[in-house]
């Protein structure tokens, strides 16, 4: 899970979610407590999605 | 007086025979053999190559130990001025044991050495231990490697100053050295994205690191039995960061348990990496690392359960080898706890 994915293509990860921003990759502070962890939630349940994905070359996972 | 040099070959180059001779144990012979004629030109009688060892590939890599010795008995009895190994182009067996016989002539009987090989070749493994001249992947780059390789030989004979790798047609192996530049370097940028856009050939001076590619695995196939781990390089540790990570080029990972953790809190864990605002981080860690929606997760029976320990370091600024050598060491530790999948998370 990566805010800056073509770094995470560069280094070869496989399975790529891409995320909100690089200090806080999982959550927005200008969202109220409740919507941040909605998205949270988003996020990883795509990641989840991708682990269960068979994938057989690197792949990203848009939100 | 000329310099006096051991010359080191396979049988192929002494002109034994190919694969069906290269059981050929080491054979020591007077003066100069095939290739070693054209260095000995190169040398105008400056140098020359007073004995050569032959040995048959297979014979080095089934008895290396044996064949080493014997080498180096060799070696050791002519006190050579120079041990030059090739060169050996793609050959691995030949471009391994030159390289290897090369590094035990250095180390141990402290003679200079020097070989050639193409920068694939297994041996050039050992780029940074032993001087090897960048060849050609086939025999046929012979006329271009053996002047290169007779010039740099002169020079470490002479105990002359090696230049840059780039000019001496070696490999580089690692070694910076500080030198002022004709131009400066906004100058050479410019020329160089100049160079780029009209695409006509320009050199990097600051090579990206080469990194490796692996298959994907399979998937998790039932996440609802599946264990679940979450990694991070964005540096969430526990507060005060008990194992000092450092916040730019880290030297070492932790590893923190997870065990009755709901969710991190600003009270309890916080960010140890420099080079982005750290505040968002600190405030709520599962910014970072989502412990608190993978405890849902766990409760709701989406996961199996969360890994209870968490693998972390700080991304920032380190180095690709140490972050290769953390993962795999990490990796271990997850294989052998039975994890099925694992979520990296990155700032």
């Amino acid at each position: 899970m990566c805010t800056v994915t073509p770094i995470s293509m560069t280094v070869g990860a496989n399975r790529i979610v891409p995320t909100i921003a690089i200090p806080h990759p999982l959550g927005n502070p200008a969202l109220t407590h409740e919507e941040e962890y909605a998205l949270r939630k988003k996020l990883v349940t795509r990641a989840l999605e991708a682990l269960t994905t068979d994938v057989k070359d690197q792949t990203i996972f848009e939100v | 007086m000329s310099y006096r040099v051991v010359h080191y070959i396979n049988q192929f180059f002494a002109n034994i025979g190919g694969e069906e001779m290269a059981h050929v144990p080491p054979e020591l012979r007077e003066g100069h053999v095939g290739p070693g004629l054209a260095f000995n030109q190169a040398w105008k009688g400056e140098a020359e190559i007073v004995q050569t060892i032959v040995c048959g590939d297979s014979y080095y890599a089934e008895h290396e130990k044996d064949a080493k010795a014997k080498v180096m008995e060799w070696v050791k009895a002519a006190k050579p001025d120079l041990f030059i190994a090739g060169p050996a182009f793609n050959a691995g067996r030949y471009g391994y044991a030159c390289a290897n016989v090369c590094k035990a002539v250095q180390e141990e009987l402290g003679i200079p050495v020097l070989t050639g090989m193409y920068v694939e070749n297994p041996g050039a493994d050992l780029k940074d231990k032993v001087l090897m001249v960048s060849t050609t992947n086939s025999a046929a780059g012979m006329r271009k490697a053996a002047p290169t390789m007779a010039k740099l030989a002169m020079k470490l004979m002479k105990g002359e100053k090696i230049g840059a790798s780039c000019e001496e047609g070696y490999m580089p192996n690692g070694i910076r050295v500080n030198f002022f530049e004709k131009e400066r370097g906004s100058k050479r940028a410019v020329d160089m994205l100049l160079n780029k856009l009209a695409d006509k050939p320009f050199v990097t001076e600051y090579p990206m690191p080469t990194f490796d590619r692996v298959a994907p695995n399979p998937p998790v196939k039932d996440l609802s039995k599946a264990t679940i781990a979450l990694c991070t390089s964005g540096g969430i540790v526990p507060k005060g960061n008990p194992d000092h990570i450092e916040s730019s080029s880290a030297s070492h990972y932790g590893e923190y348990c997870l065990k009755g953790v709901d969710k991190l809190t600003e009270a309890t864990y916080e960010t140890a990496h420099g080079g982005y605002d750290p505040v968002y981080a600190n405030e709520d860690p599962n910014r970072v690392l989502p412990v608190d929606v993978m405890r849902e997760f766990e409760k709701e029976g989406k996961i199996g359960k969360l890994h209870e320990f968490f693998y972390t370091t700080v991304g920032n600024g380190t180095a690709v080898a140490s972050a290769k050598k953390f993962a795999a060491e990490y990796a271990k530790k997850l294989v052998a706890a039975g994890v099925d999948g694992v979520i990296m998370t990155s700032t």
